[in-house]
């Protein structure tokens, strides 16, 4: 997630004080984990040197946080930019638990069990998430979503794997086999 | 008394509740698979399968296809009964009972969601509903009334009067809910009761499901092969090969 970029798209909708940013943000894109108002102000000062928002003058009542914000034309095209662009559609080859997979097979370790347990945990989690949907408004019923079907794609992953352990071991187990053969000789 | 049963009957009113949904759980096994043992023909499809289910739990059978998890579903509910091995329900074994007696407790005691509706095209969907009363000997005007009730409580009303082929998928899927749940089961199977319906109308499927269950304490097992699914159970275990690969025996998840 792109904080400037998801607060100059905030400050897209009006002109704003630091402090109505950091309270939407909150709300929509925090989940649990509130943005400092450190990083808003600074934010907003980098977004203002750059040209993608100005700073009004101090409100009455002084501090920080009586400076409204707003958007320029540069700031605008910027998000326009952000939002049409696709994010990349990562692979996610290297992930921990295909290392640990790997890492299991070579070792002879239980990679059945880990992917068990990780099974388990994914699904916990998918339960959590269901409960959220439904005590919870749209906003959390579509974050939850984009948690479930994320999970759900990796629990595909798990159980594609899990049916493939044993060719897996024996290819890896190969490799490593040809590996030493070829350091021996 | 056997002494499996003391055992059960001394855990008895010691509710608690999972942390994770909010359902009540009574401290008693309510259905057991025991080393149960199925095949057809040659083909094994249960290989030593055991698996403790606990009063007014929601639980979910997941696996591979041809795992073997619908074999365990129908002997856990008596459709199927074991070449070995034992099924017990609330304190009895189950597998010894005739065919008859099986038939009368799958009609009194337990309610049934298939895949796919399996609504009589005959009857309207009211009668559907209402079947399982019907057939328990509940006088009909008594029946209808019942299952009027339900067609209110599954976002059903004022489809009484039509008949399965005038039903969309997920509306079919509710009315069989509906008869499955209308005689007040004490457990629920359900076997992919979302598998042919889309992912929006599966999801509203299985929160008026389990909403309804976790509200009259009726007990859920629950077969499918979807994550998405079996997140809205208390708990799931794994079929692979014809065995209850984990989760067999587990109340830590619950």
């Amino acid at each position: 997630m792109s904080v400037p970029l998801t607060l100059l798209g905030l400050l897209d909708r009006e002109p704003s004080h630091g402090y109505d940013l950091k309270r939407d943000y909150d709300a929509y894109f925090g989940r649990g984990k509130p943005i400092p108002f450190g990083q808003v102000y600074a934010t907003l000062s980098r977004l203002a040197r750059d040209g993608m928002a100005t700073m009004g003058e101090a409100e009455p009542g002084g501090g920080p946080d009586r400076k409204r914000y707003a958007i320029t034309p540069a700031g605008r095209h910027e998000v326009e930019t952000w939002l049409a662009a696709p994010v990349a559609p990562e692979p996610h080859l290297q992930t921990v638990l295909f290392a640990k997979v790997v890492l299991a097979l070579m070792l002879g370790r239980p990679a059945e069990d880990y992917l068990d347990s990780q099974r388990r945990s994914h699904l916990q989690r998918m339960r959590e998430l269901t409960e959220l949907k439904q005590a919870g408004g749209l906003v959390d019923v579509l974050l939850a979503d984009h948690g479930l079907f994320h999970l759900e794609a990796d629990l595909r992953w798990i159980d594609t794997t899990a049916a493939r352990l044993d060719a897996l071991a024996q290819e890896i187990n190969s490799t490593t086999a040809e590996r030493a053969a070829g350091g021996a000789r | 008394m056997t002494e499996y049963e003391t055992a059960t009957g001394a855990a008895r009113s010691n509710p608690e509740v999972s942390a994770a949904t909010g359902t009540v759980l009574v401290n008693e096994d309510v259905i057991e698979a025991r080393d149960v043992v199925r095949s057809f023909g040659a083909t094994p499809a249960l290989r030593g399968a055991s698996l403790r289910v606990r009063r007014g739990e929601i639980l979910a059978i997941m696996g591979p296809s041809g795992s073997g998890k619908s074999t365990l579903l129908h002997c856990l509910a008596g459709i199927l009964t074991p070449d070995s091995g034992e099924i017990w329900f609330a304190g009895k074994r189950l597998d010894s009972l005739g065919e008859t007696q099986r038939s009368r407790l799958r009609r009194d005691r337990f309610g049934f969601v298939f895949q796919f509706g399996q609504l009589v095209p005959e009857l309207t969907a009211a009668e559907n509903v209402a079947l399982p009363l019907l057939l328990n000997g509940t006088r009909r005007i008594h029946a209808l009334a019942e299952a009027s009730f339900w067609f209110d409580r599954l976002d059903l009303d004022g489809l009484q009067g039509r008949r399965s082929g005038e039903l969309s998928g997920g509306q079919a899927q509710r009315v069989a809910l509906a008869r499955g749940l209308v005689a007040q089961p004490e457990v629920l199977f359900a076997d992919e009761p979302t598998g042919s319906l889309d992912s929006l109308t599966g999801e509203h499927v299985m929160s008026l499901l389990t909403a309804t269950a976790r509200a009259e304490g009726t007990t859920v097992i629950l077969v499918t092969h979807e994550a998405r699914v079996a997140a809205y159970a208390d708990r799931e275990v794994m079929v692979r090969d014809g065995r209850v690969s984990y989760g067999a025996d587990d109340r830590s998840a619950a």
